[in-house]
């Protein structure tokens, strides 16, 4: 499904390297899971992958299902079945959320040449959906994630998701911010979408998401590069001992 | 040569040939103070204070520049609502174009008749708000319409009319140089909705009085047309009495040199004034000036002021907004905000904000800003499969939406919106 293949990034702003050589291999209906410190490069390498402007890619490729993602602009990776949760999701004034998810999933089904949804067929769909995030009616008329609790914007990036159908998802520290509750709440919600088509990579400080969101494969990060990979035992070793330890024997 | 100089030959030039219309007694009474006020003032000079930022000339010169018919081939604006529809052809009244003057609640007169007759209610107010309207700040072009205005509408409305009356200005002649004053007295407790729509003429002066009872409410909702190379002046003078209401927003799109004045006086207590205002332009050759001016003058009286401009390659706009609180309009509640949103690097905005209070018990505040698409904003939505031209222009409608939300009727507002989001996709290909 996704493969990335010794990843060079910098920051254009700084000339500052931020990965150093990503290797990461993601098949179909896995979960993967990227732990690090903060400034290991966890979040650069889910920006770079949404293409976000900043960055600039020295080396190394990246491809979902064989196409190559950093020559696509961001609309493209997202029609292509890429999508990113952002950690900070972004508040947009004067844009409602219904119409955001309207103009998203026609936008997508456009450029795959597939019809667009009817009015009563997009609201059927976005109500059923809302409705086992707990997001309301209300949430779904205000304007995209202004006045949000934190909680309230993650459900609404996993809204997004459901109603969107990514193959490939990426979730940047969804549980940064949430409460035990919350956290719960969109980890179902991420678990409702797991299928056999569908790949996810949830990148986290901590291990208590993934007691929600069982990963197949656990990555340390660090300085840039990925230092040791191995199964759910592995994000429970860093729950215990930290990173230090595992960083020392890593390297 | 001084200023002064320069002002008064620009008066003496415009004057040379411009015919100020006969009529009754307190008419040319009217017209002829209002000449007496140029005399004083002389015409506007971009060296004035309120001229810095739109320079005049194009609107003083005797000649009117040409400004190509522009042909619109889309539904006529607010074909949404049930309305009277009054039409002008370059300020001439077109009477079989137009419905029958006759609505429940409402008495409609043309300027040029009502300005002939020895007496009628018009005496007390054609001109009297646009004199209120001259201090502290000189606005001699609404005293040259007063002089000069050939035609407009005057209404009187005694009721709650549902009906909006709606005055259609329609562009044919490419050197037409209109004049047009309209007179509206809202009585006490009646209500009243005015649309507008249309780019008028070449060159366009327009003046309105008017005046709101006690109780009574005015809303306003006016589109200036899109011909690219029209140029218009307005003034709109209103005086407010106690616990009345005026609402007024105006959409323009395209046009050469557009100054929007609004002059209000809140005079009664409890009375309210929204005014608001979306923009939009592209190329050097847009030039989009709101002037505003609004006096509390009584306890308890709230002013709301929402000025929005989308500005693309190398255009201009122009906010000066001003709220004088004089000494006793305790209470009083003002808000101001005037935003522009950049497209293209050469485009500018330039805001005076003014803010002047002699009352201690207050809640005014005001704000101005200019910037260019947020880049966060853009990426979320592109993330999400939406492309940079559409997801540039859903967040050029989300900047002018605050403006569109004082629209009251939501018909009129979606209407106005679904006409904005057509400029931007013509601007797209």
């Amino acid at each position: 499904m996704l493969e990335i293949k010794g990843l060079n990034v910098e920051l254009e702003a700084e000339d500052k390297q931020i990965l150093r050589g990503v290797d990461l291999s993601i098949g179909a209906g896995q979960v993967h899971a990227i732990m690090g410190p903060n400034g290991s490069g966890k979040s650069t390498l889910s920006y770079v992958l949404a293409g976000r402007e900043g960055y600039r890619v020295t080396g190394g490729t990246a491809a979902l299902d064989g196409a190559d993602l950093l020559a696509m602009e961001p609309e493209q990776r997202a029609a292509a079945g890429l999508f990113l949760a952002f950690q900070y999701p972004v508040e947009i004034p004067g844009v409602g959320n219904m119409i955001f998810l309207r103009t998203a999933v026609n936008a997508q089904h456009k450029a795959r040449g597939e019809p667009e949804l009817s009015a009563a067929e997009f609201l059927k769909l976005v109500r059923e959906k809302a409705k086992t995030l707990k997001i309301d009616a209300d949430m779904l008329k205000r304007p995209v994630n202004v006045g949000f609790s934190g909680g309230e914007k993650k459900r609404n990036e996993i809204l997004q998701m459901a109603m969107l159908e990514p193959r490939m998802c990426i979730l940047d520290e969804t549980d940064s911010g949430l409460d035990v509750d919350a956290m719960k709440l969109v980890a179902e919600g991420v678990n409702a979408l797991r299928s056999a088509g569908r790949s996810f990579l949830v990148i986290t400080h901590y291990q208590r998401l993934l007691d929600h969101i069982a990963p197949d494969f656990v990555h340390i990060m660090a300085a840039g590069r990925i230092v040791k990979t191995g199964g759910p035992e592995l994000a429970l070793e860093v729950e215990h001992n930290g990173y230090a330890n595992l960083l020392a024997e890593g390297v | 040569m001084a200023v002064v100089q320069l002002k008064a030959d620009a008066l003496s030039a415009r004057l040379h040939q411009a015919v100020v219309p006969q009529g009754a007694a307190w008419a040319m009474t009217a017209r002829h103070e209002a000449l007496g006020r140029l005399a004083m003032t002389g015409l506007p000079h971009k060296r004035d204070e309120y001229w810095r930022y739109s320079d005049p000339v194009s609107l003083v010169r005797p000649d009117v520049p040409e400004a190509a018919v522009y042909d619109v081939a889309e539904t006529p604006l607010y074909d949404a609502v049930d309305r009277l529809k009054i039409v002008f052809v370059d300020g001439i009244f077109d009477a079989a174009a137009s419905d029958p003057l006759v609505l429940a609640g409402v008495e409609i007169e043309r300027l040029a008749d009502v300005m002939t007759k020895d007496i009628h209610w018009a005496k007390d107010l054609y001109g009297t708000l646009e004199v209120n309207g001259q201090t502290p700040v000189a606005r001699p072009l609404a005293s040259l319409n007063t002089a000069l205005a050939t035609d407009g509408v005057v209404i009187r409305v005694t009721a709650a009319v549902r009906l909006p009356v709606n005055l259609i200005y329609l562009h044919q002649n490419p050197i037409s140089d209109v004049v047009l004053h309209h007179l509206i007295r809202v009585e006490a407790g009646a209500r009243f909705t005015l649309l507008e729509s249309g780019p008028a003429a070449a060159r366009l002066s327009m003046v309105t009085e008017v005046d709101v009872a006690d109780g009574g409410q005015f809303h306003h909702v006016r589109t200036q047309g899109r011909a690219h190379q029209r140029r218009a002046v307005t003034h709109c003078f209103a005086k407010l009495g106690r616990e009345s209401q005026f609402k007024s927003f105006t959409l323009t799109v395209n046009g050469a040199l557009t100054r929007n004045e609004c002059v209000i006086t809140l005079t009664g207590a409890n009375a309210l004034a929204h005014v608001a205002a979306a923009a939009v332009g592209d190329g050097a050759d847009f030039h989009h000036d709101d002037t505003v001016f609004i006096t509390h003058d009584a306890v308890g009286c709230e002013s709301r002021q929402v000025f929005k401009k989308v500005l693309r390659n190398g255009a201009t706009g122009v906010f000066q907004g001003k709220i004088l609180v004089k000494p006793g309009a305790q209470k009083t509640d003002g808000y101001q905000i005037s935003q522009a949103l950049l497209l293209g690097e050469d485009s500018q905005f330039l805001a005076k904000p003014e803010l002047e209070i002699y009352a201690d018990d207050v809640a005014c505040s005001h704000g101005s800003t200019s910037g260019a698409i947020d880049d966060a904003a853009l990426f979320y939505l592109r993330s999400r499969g939406v492309p940079e031209a559409a997801a540039t222009d859903l967040l050029v409608l989300a900047f002018l939406a605050e403006a569109l939300a004082e629209i009251e009727d939501a018909r009129l507002a979606e209407d106005l919106r679904a006409r904005l989001e057509g400029w931007l996709a013509r601007r797209r290909r």
